[in-house]
């Protein structure tokens, strides 16, 4: 048994206790807290009074601070989602199922956020509120495929049932995650090429990527405390029986 | 690895580039269609439908812009680098349209292959600078130009 469990870390087991689980989040929880306070404040104020205004769009660039943090982040968390929906699915640990079921509310508002003020930022800029271009109708298609998976959770009495249709609802939808990443790439799109790539320096100025990183580490933070809050919750939800969540609220 | 997980895992694997191939054999088929606009070179190789509406992308042509001076009619070229286009439209321009910009226009081609636009979209590139910058670039001829490539795909 132990020569069989070497090719995983430990903590992967551990993760399928939810009780261990529950404990470890809690402990992580006020440090991600505290980081995301401070990027997200050092962030905005640096965002919105000491970085340069664009030279062709003026202030309304600054829009990209809230854009494409929101943007990373909602395809961040449909992988984190897809990738413990799998976990669920392969191994049937039920923490991986609750930690799936949180990731679809929170990567649905991001959607939903990297959306509108991208059409907020196409108005003045553009000319236009939405286009069907590649990029921003795969994004759509991402909130879809968000609102699909927190429909299923909510229309399934069972919850197994439920983590296991969810979670192939989202494997099915990851083929989206790298058409909406390389849509400008492949397509003649109006949405312009990507303000961060991984293998190169950002085109734009240090002054201006700089606060614009602060604020994609500040959402990152951000995302992990409400999906740690989410998933205790869950947790909670679904150990009611147990005695150890007995215990716990017996003693509040 | 258990046998029951490794059989689901190669379910999950199954689906997951399955459904990767699939679309990604139907996204390289629809690749016309899923592009936003017509390129230049391919409205003058007689790609582009006419009398029908379309969109036409690309640069505008450093002194093409011409404006009527009692009205808001303007014409202009787009490039690619490659073939030019002739674009007609009467409307308001977006603030960032400039010679040197990068638009979309929507409309039909005429039987003389010019755009009779409807809308004209201003398209900006991820070169974000600081105005101190943009100067400073353009006095020493170092200003990053999109090419043709980009209206090309």
């Amino acid at each position: 048994m132990s020569e069989k469990k070497k090719w995983l870390p430990r903590w992967f087991y551990q993760l399928a206790s939810p009780r261990w689980s529950y404990d470890i989040m809690g402990k992580l929880l006020p440090g991600f807290a505290l980081v995301a306070l401070i990027s997200l404040v050092v962030g905005t104020i640096w965002a919105l009074l000491y970085a340069p205004a664009d030279y062709q769009q003026g202030n309304s660039f600054r829009i990209i601070y809230i854009h494409v943090p929101s943007a990373i982040l909602a395809q961040s968390c449909y992988m984190l989602m897809a990738v413990a929906g799998a976990i669920g699915l392969i191994w049937k640990m039920k923490v991986a199922d609750m930690v799936a079921k949180s990731c679809a509310p929170i990567g649905a508002t991001m959607a939903i956020l990297a959306l509108a003020t991208g059409a907020i930022w196409g108005k003045p800029t553009w000319g236009s509120w939405w286009v069907w271009d590649a990029r921003l109708t795969s994004m759509l298609i991402l909130l879809f495929l968000y609102l699909g998976v927190v429909a299923l959770h909510s229309a399934i009495e069972s919850e197994a049932t439920a983590a296991q249709s969810a979670a192939v609802l989202a494997l099915v939808g990851l083929v989206n995650i790298p058409i909406i990443k390389y849509s400008v790439d492949w397509w003649n799109t109006l949405h312009q090429p990507a303000t961060f790539k991984l293998t190169e320096r950002p085109a734009m100025a240090p002054e201006m990527w700089m606060p614009l990183l602060v604020m994609v580490i500040g959402f990152y933070c951000f995302f992990a405390v409400s999906l740690m809050m989410r998933t205790r919750n869950e947790i909670l939800i679904r150990e009611r029986r147990s005695s150890w969540v007995k215990e716990l609220v017996g003693k509040q | 690895m258990n046998p029951k997980r490794k059989q689901r895992l190669i379910i999950v694997l199954l689906i997951v580039f399955g459904v990767g191939a699939a679309v990604g054999l139907t996204m390289f088929a629809l690749s016309q269609n899923i592009n936003l606009f017509y390129s230049p070179t391919q409205i003058a190789a007689g790609e582009a439908p006419k009398n029908t509406r379309i969109r036409a992308g690309g640069m505008v042509v450093d002194g093409s812009v011409i404006r009527d001076q009692n009205s808001l009619n303007v014409t202009f070229e787009v490039t690619d680098y490659e073939e030019k286009v002739m674009v007609h439209y009467n409307g308001i321009l977006p603030d960032l349209f400039r010679e040197g910009q990068g638009i979309v226009a929507q409309g039909e081609l005429d039987s003389n292959n010019v755009l009779q636009a409807s809308e004209v979209l201003a398209k900006h590139d991820e070169n974000y600078m600081p105005p101190e910058v943009a100067d400073a670039l353009e006095k020493s001829g170092n200003m990053p130009k999109p090419e043709g490539e980009v209206y090309n795909k």
